[in-house]
């Protein structure tokens, strides 16, 4: 078949000569290479800096401090690992343990009719908004977040005042008299710290449960309806399996974060210790830092477990 | 109204978005037991007639009855119609056999019975050995089916489907149609069903309605539309237009009246072929020729003005035949009887 062609259009393609032509060419054909460069530096930056360290540090625990010379003694040993099972530091793993449960707990009921709200009932010019005033707190300092609550939670502070004029004294003197969650003010209990611990990792929960719930299609709730489910029941049966992956991710954080942390404990805890600050006072103090390593593997390793069974649940199916 | 042999009626009903109207006046009765068919272009309003009638809209004003019963105030949940959505709209989490059973479940119908119900309907779909798979491990005709399943097996008195077929391929679109329409004459329900695509309209309804801007422009059997439309839109929208008017009107008829010839009607002849009195005649040349296998389509530009569409079988001509025709100058003949006048559009 005979084809004209017009006479302004080039009959070959324009050669690339500059450098950074060539240069994008070549990568363009290696795909594999071009990975490789993108993804070498962070790698090894992760592998030696992050990785390498906390395997420094574990490594600790398998050695043992002489505490004649107060000396680390590099001989692989399990004595550290005896000295972590006793009752006493068995006690700080279950206290950490049972307030990251009833945090994430907690966050979960908390910030589902958050999420739900925003994505089924705002209306989308609020959307943002909304996301946005969850964010809010992320911008500041998370040690300024923790001291402002122990203003408002200290005897002489909001939430006194507050229970004061509204003749709740009872009620806040009734909390603080509970065992073991209790104590003499809100700021020296594990109910204060529970409190600050819902209101910090909150904006953790909400996204990934506002993500999970926005990706449930409209028309699945109206098929429901369709077929007979009231609301109760298109909330049972549908939103929320399709929506537990989203709070699955969220306790993630959550839970993670409660076990590792050390500021909050000390800001609002009382003489008990939480792992965070067990690895801490070891570390630092005495100088113990085999024992330290033996408390940082517990959090690994709970986490570890945790997230194959968040896995098998599916909350990263969307990943 | 307790007229029992209407299954659905449409009572000027009005519903808009802001500034749209969705659904315009509407009026409209829908018989027990017949296939109806909703058809017109996107934004037309048949949609939303559709979620009308299922509880996801409620109309602005006007009513609505099934079978009698007042239902405009009634939530989804409590009339007796089920969907088949766009979408499917399947529960992904959950098995075929859940999918279908849901709507079973919360009527608490018994484990055995639910089971047995299941079977069955999913033995008439075809699906009979799918009940443990999830949607997600399905090909789409086979999604589509068990939303059909998941809404029959409820027994509801109206059915509605939700332009179903727009996402298979032609083949599997078309055997689909003839199942559904065997299935809607086996189990006996009303069917209401919505789509853009005027063949599959015309093939799968008892009745059809013509939707243009929330309003319906036409009601009738499919050879009622396609024979006789009523206005300038129906003529359009259902098969070729062909529409003439004015002056090439009056060149061809005698008469300025407006008036619409289905392509098919019209036969190609040489210029000098003679018009028998029964038989109206144009003369012009052909533009423009379009090869479809069975037929083959030509656009006629007259000598009075304006074109016309025609199509031919072809019994005797082979493509290479039939694309000579290009250029050549015809004669445009067909029976009187076959201009089919229009009132002019309000």
């Amino acid at each position: 078949m005979q084809t004209t062609k017009p006479s302004s259009v080039p009959t070959e393609s324009k050669p690339a000569n500059s450098l950074w032509q060539r240069l994008s060419t070549y990568l363009y054909l290696r795909p594999r290479l071009l990975l490789a460069l993108l993804l070498g530096p962070p790698l090894v930056a992760f592998v030696l800096f992050y990785i390498g360290s906390l395997a420094a540090l574990l490594v600790q625990s398998f050695f043992s401090l002489d505490s004649f010379t107060g000396l680390v003694v590099k001989e692989f040993t399990l004595d550290t690992y005896r000295q972590l099972f006793t009752p006493a530091n068995m006690d700080i793993v279950v206290r950490t343990v049972t307030m990251a449960a009833v945090v994430t707990l907690t966050t979960a009921i908390l910030a589902f009719p958050v999420a739900y709200y925003s994505v089924r009932f705002a209306p989308p010019r609020l959307r943002p908004w909304l996301y946005l005033a969850v964010l809010l707190p992320l911008w500041s300092s998370y040690l300024v977040r923790v001291y402002a609550w122990r203003l408002i939670l200290a005897k002489e502070g909001i939430i006194s005042w507050v229970s004061n004029l509204a003749g709740l004294n009872w009620l806040l003197d009734g909390l603080l008299s509970l065992p073991v969650i209790g104590g003499p003010s809100l700021t020296v209990s594990w109910l204060g710290m529970y409190v600050v611990f819902v209101y910090v990792w909150l904006p953790y929960m909400v996204l990934p449960v506002y993500a999970a719930l926005e990706r449930v299609p409209t028309s699945l709730l109206e098929a429901s309806s369709d077929l007979g489910g009231r609301p109760g029941h298109t909330f049972r049966w549908v939103t929320l399996p399709l929506a537990f992956p989203g709070v699955v991710a969220g306790s993630i954080f959550t839970f993670s974060l409660t076990l590792g942390d050390f500021i909050v404990p000390s800001a609002l805890g009382n003489s008990s210790f939480f792992i965070g600050q067990a690895v801490l006072s070891h570390q630092g103090t005495s100088g113990n830092v085999p024992l330290a390593a033996a408390f940082t593997m517990i959090p690994i390793v709970i986490m570890a477990l945790y997230l194959t069974v968040a896995r098998k649940l599916g909350a990263f199916d969307a990943l | 109204m307790t007229d029992n042999n209407i299954a659905v009626q449409f009572s000027n009903v009005n519903r808009h978005f802001g500034e749209v109207k969705a659904v315009d006046q509407l009026n409209l009765d829908i018989h027990d037991g017949e296939f109806f068919t909703l058809l017109g272009p996107s934004g037309s309003g048949k949609t939303t007639c559709l979620r009308l009638i299922a509880g996801f809209e409620r109309p602005d004003s006007g009513q609505i009855y099934l079978y009698g019963h007042n239902v405009s105030a009634l939530p989804p949940y409590e009339r007796d119609v089920n969907t088949v959505f766009q979408d499917y709209a399947l529960f992904p989490h959950m098995t075929v056999e859940k999918n279908v059973g849901y709507g079973l479940m919360i009527k608490k119908v018994p484990a055995a019975e639910r089971q047995r119900r299941v079977q069955d309907i999913l033995e008439l779909v075809q699906l009979g050995g799918l009940a443990g798979r999830k949607p997600g491990q399905l090909s789409g005709g086979q999604r589509q089916r068990v939303a059909l399943a998941r809404a029959l097996v409820n027994h509801p008195r109206v059915l509605l489907l939700d332009e179903p077929l727009g996402a298979l391929d032609l083949k599997l679109r078309q055997q689909m149609q003839l199942e559904l329409k065997t299935i809607q004459q086996q189990v006996g329900i009303t069917f209401v069903y919505v789509t853009h695509d005027q063949e599959e309209a015309l093939t799968m309804s008892d009745r059809l309605a013509v939707f243009n801007q929330g309003r319906i422009e036409q009601v009738g059997t499919p050879s009622e539309i396609y024979e006789h439309p009523a206005t300038p839109f129906v003529a359009g929208f259902v098969g070729v237009s062909n529409l003439v008017s004015g002056k090439t009107a009056q060149a061809i008829t005698g008469s300025p009246q407006m008036f619409s010839v289905r392509p098919e009607k019209i036969h190609l002849a040489d210029p000098a072929a003679p018009v028998p009195d029964d038989m109206v005649a144009a003369d012009g040349r052909v533009r423009d020729v379009v090869y479809l296998g069975i037929m083959t389509r030509y656009l006629v530009e007259l000598n009075v003005g304006g074109d016309l569409t025609v199509v031919e079988q072809n019994l005797d001509t082979s493509s290479k035949e039939a694309l000579t025709a290009r250029g050549r100058a015809v004669r445009l003949l067909w029976y009187r009887r076959h201009c089919r006048h229009i009132p002019a559009a309000n």
